[in-house]
This record gives C-alpha cells, structure tokens and sequence, in this order.
C-alpha cells in the first residue's frame, strides 16, 4: 500500500496529462455523492441540535448551541462522516472496478500496451477524491448547520432562534477549525483513494475475488479513517485555541 | 494457408531454461526455444502445461524463477528493452478496456504515449480495423456490445496499431465458430506477412496450428517436448503428440 502511495506520489507531476481521467472521475463522485451527503449532513446537523439543544438550554446556555454544532461538524463529524460516506460510496466502486479489470486482464493488456496501471487508473482517482472530499465537506458544513439551525429553532425543547444560532456560529468558529476539518478530509481522501485502489489492484481469484476486495476495501478505509481522525486530532491540537500540554 | 517464407530481419525470441513454480507447483520446468525472426510459430500443449504462463514471461508480466528470455541476445530484463522491442500480445479473453470504446481501445497505445496527433491517429484506426473486417460504426461501440470474435479482432487491430516486431497470440480461436476461427486465422497469417513480425501463437487448434505454422512446439508438464515443421510434427513418434493429434470422438 505504501509502494501504491509512493508511485502514486511519484506520478503526480503527470495527472495534467490525464485531466481527461480525472474530470471523468471528479464528475462520478460528484453525482454519486452529492445527495447522499446532502441528507446525510442535514441529519447530523438535525441530531446534534436535537442532543445538545435541550441540555444547553435547560442551564440557559441555548445561545451556545451555532458554535458547538458548528465547531463539531467541521473539525469532526463532517470529515468522518463525509470520508465514511465516500469510502462507501466511491472507493467501493473504486476497487470494483479495478479489481474487475484485473481479473478480466484489463490491467495486464495495459502494461503490455507499456502503460503503467498506476499512472493510467490510480493517480486520476487518488486526486480526483482528495480534490472531491474537501469540497463536499464544506458543502456538508453549510447543509448541516442549517440543518441544526431549522432544528434549533422549532423543537420546543431546544428554542433557539436561527438568528442567534448564526449568531453564536460566527463568533466561535473560526477559520482555523474549517482548516483543521479540510486537513483531516484531505488526509482521509489520500487514504480511502490508496487503501481502495490498492485493493482492486490486488484482486485474485475471480469475480469472487472482486467481492472481496470491494468489502476489504470499504473496511479497511474505515478502520483507517478513524485511527488516523484520533491520530490527527492528537497532532493538531497544539494549533487549536483549546490546547492543554500533554497526554495522550 | 502455409506459406514457406523467406526470413528477413526480424527479432529472435530465445528462452533458455526458464523455470517457474506457483508455490510447490512447478509450471516451466526448464523450457527451452527459438523462435526465428519472422516466423510463425506454434506452441500446443495441455491444458495447464504452462503455455499461457510461458507467454506471460515473455511479455514481462512474470518473473522467472530462473532462466532467460533473450530478444536478439538483448534479456528482456534489460533497461530499456521496451523502448527498443516493441512486443504485443492478444489476450484469449481480448483484454479490451470496457470503459473505452472500441476505437479508443484500439488507438489507446498513440493516444497515451503521445506518438501521433489526433487526427493521424484516427486514420490508424480505422486503417487497422479495416484490417480486421471492421468498420468505422464499430469504432464506436464498447466491448460489451461485441461479440466473443469480434472482440479479438478489436484486440489483434489493437496488437498491430503498436507495429510490433514479437506478437504473441493466447488462444486466438477458443471460443470462436469455425468461420470465424478460419478469419482470425488469415488475419494473423496476413498481419505476418505485412509486418514480418515475429508471431507466437498459443492453440488447443490442431486445424489452426497446421494451417498457419512455419514451425510447431508441444508443451507438456513444463518442458518442450517436440519442435519441428508441421510435417516433422504429424509423423512424430512422441507419444503425447501422437495422442494429441489423434484424439477423436470417434476412436479410443
Ligand atoms: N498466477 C498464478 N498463480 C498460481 N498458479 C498459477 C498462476 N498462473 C498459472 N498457474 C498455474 O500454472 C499452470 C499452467 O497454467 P497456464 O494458464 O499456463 O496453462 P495453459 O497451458 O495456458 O492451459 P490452457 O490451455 O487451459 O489455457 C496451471 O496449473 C495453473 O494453475
Ligand atoms: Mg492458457
């Protein structure tokens, strides 16, 4: 995988050459994403509003509740989330299709024709997601405060208008947060397009071997999605407002 | 169909003791062959004796265990062995990109590497698919709606866009009627005799290896069992080629 990253990395000087590629790609993801992430970010929103709402207002902290729905979705919910939802999405597909070209010879005729597989397929995909997933995220921060926004304001328990909602959002997230959240998204997008796109290439045995790749790839970019979320957060919380010396 | 030809310049294909094994399989067990610049050349053999592992070796998509392929007496392991050979190979099942339309397919190897503009490109195409008895309203479909022949003429036009000098052909005719398997057959004795390219041909097809072969191989349990002329090879005392060669419904 890490061999899969380096090339990758290696070959990047040439993704103009295969724009054609990558717009083919950046079109895929953004039809087969965009209404997903639209009601998937509209919901979370929702819920987080419906959560914290009532215990914020009860001790009459309602007025806090822009900042924190906005602080949470930014910096942690949008970019899980939203990598979560592509690596369902579009890395699934990723290594379907990659791994249906490896077992029908796809892969094998294009190294004959002396086209490298990385270059060819990979690279357009890696850069075609981690130019893709920050974009969504901030498209899923503005669904999904709304989202909270229109909770806040007409569920009785939480009572905060939407004035004050945006009120308290624009005074407590700053742009530094919205930058930790695409440091993350970006980080995840690198890792779901190399961790998928391995996996297809890595396809033995068959068509069963495509339903293989295709489930390890979705797990696989989870489990890394949120190892690397706690292992980032660590690394990036010396350059958040809240930051205390130490620990873990 | 044979056809004696006199051998120009070309490029000799040598394999010298290749050895493979898949885990404690062993595949090529010592293989040994020449194949002459030009030529057409035949290699039969059962199925899983190793003959589609031994082309991939040849193409560079396996390691040998041990061993060389020699192109000329350059080893095709070599630095730069690609920019100076230029080899092809027709996979059995085509191998065509289905995201791509059979024109695209075809033109794939100048588009990517920048050889020839846009233009002069598609004029190739269609000058190679025209050699394979197809036209400009198949240039834009996609391999999905082609059938199994078709398919492989799509994968030979695209093999001879590249105007390689070794051409190697897995089981051009499993899978294709017989009229159909007699075409393909005139395409590669045909695209022979233009290009002089070397031509190694991989079949189960006793009517194809003897109608098109300057020479003949069997393969068998990884190791080159008898070579010779299509002549040499009927009166062959070899008891696996005799059986081979006989095996009808007919007969025990
Ligand atoms: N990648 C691989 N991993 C493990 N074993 C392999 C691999 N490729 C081929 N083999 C084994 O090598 C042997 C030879 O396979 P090969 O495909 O060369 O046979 P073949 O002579 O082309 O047969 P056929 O005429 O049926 O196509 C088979 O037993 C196969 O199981
Ligand atoms: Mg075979």
């Amino acid at each position: 995988m890490l061999v899969l990253f380096g090339a990758t990395l290696r070959a990047l000087p040439r993704i103009f050459r295969y724009r054609r590629n990558l717009a083919e790609q950046l079109f895929e993801i953004g039809n087969a994403s965009l209404f997903m992430a639209c009601v998937l970010s509209l919901f979370i929103g929702g819920v987080l509003s419906l959560q914290a709402g009532p215990l914020l207002t009860q001790r009459g902290l309602g007025s806090l509740l822009g900042g924190l729905v906005g602080a949470s979705l930014a910096k942690e919910l949008g970019p899980v989330m939203m990598s979560i939802l592509i690596a369902g999405r579009i890395g699934s597909a990723m290594a379907a299709e990659l791994g249906s070209m490896r077992v029908y010879q796809e892969i094998d005729a294009l190294r004959t024709l002396n086209i490298d597989p990385v270059e060819y397929l990979v690279l357009p995909r890696v850069v075609a997601i981690s130019v893709a997933l920050p974009c969504l995220l901030v498209f899923s921060l503005l669904i999904g405060c709304a989202g909270g926004a229109f909770v806040a304001a007409f569920n009785a328990d939480v009572a905060v208008s939407a004035a004050a909602f945006f009120n308290n959002l624009k005074t407590t997230l700053e742009p530094r947060d919205i930058i930790h959240g695409l440091i993350k998204t970006f980080l995840f997008a690198v890792t779901v397009g190399v961790v998928c796109c391995n996996q297809g290439l890595d396809t033995m045995g068959g068509p069963r071997g495509i339903g293989r790749s295709v489930t390890k790839a979705v797990v696989n970019s989870i489990v890394f999605i949120l190892v690397l979320d706690y292992v980032i957060t660590r690394m990036l919380l010396p350059f958040t407002k809240a930051s205390m010396a130490g620990g873990f | 169909m044979t056809s004696a030809k006199t051998v120009e310049s070309g490029v000799a294909v040598r394999v010298r003791q290749l050895r493979k094994s898949f885990g404690s399989q062993v595949v090529l067990d010592g293989v040994d062959l020449d194949v002459h610049p030009g030529e057409i050349f035949v290699l039969m053999g059962p199925s899983g004796s190793g003959k589609s592992v031994l082309l991939r070796h040849l193409i560079g998509l396996e390691t040998a265990d041990s061993g060389e392929i020699l192109l000329n007496d350059t080893r095709i392991e070599d630095e730069g062995v690609r920019d100076r050979f230029r080899l092809a190979m027709v996979f059995q099942s085509g191998g065509l990109l289905n995201s791509l339309t059979v024109g695209e397919n075809v033109g794939l190897y100048l588009s990517e590497h920048r050889l020839k503009p846009a233009v002069e490109i598609e004029r190739i195409v269609q000058e190679k698919l025209a050699l394979v008895h197809l036209g400009p309203k198949d240039s834009l479909k996609y391999p999905s709606e082609l059938s199994g022949g078709m398919k492989k003429r799509v994968a030979i036009a695209r093999a001879l866009v590249m105007e390689p000098q070794v051409v190697l052909y897995d089981e051009p005719t499993s899978e294709l009627d017989p009229l159909v398997a007699v075409t393909v057959g005139r395409e590669i004795v045909r695209a022979n005799a233009m290009t002089r390219a070397t031509t190694l041909v991989v079949t189960h097809d006793r009517d194809l290896a003897f109608g098109i072969a300057n020479r003949i191989a069997f393969l068998s349990e990884g190791r080159i069992v008898a070579v010779g002329t299509p002549e040499v090879i009927r009166a062959s005392q070899d008891p696996l080629v005799h059986r081979f060669l006989s095996a009808d419904f007919t007969r025990d």
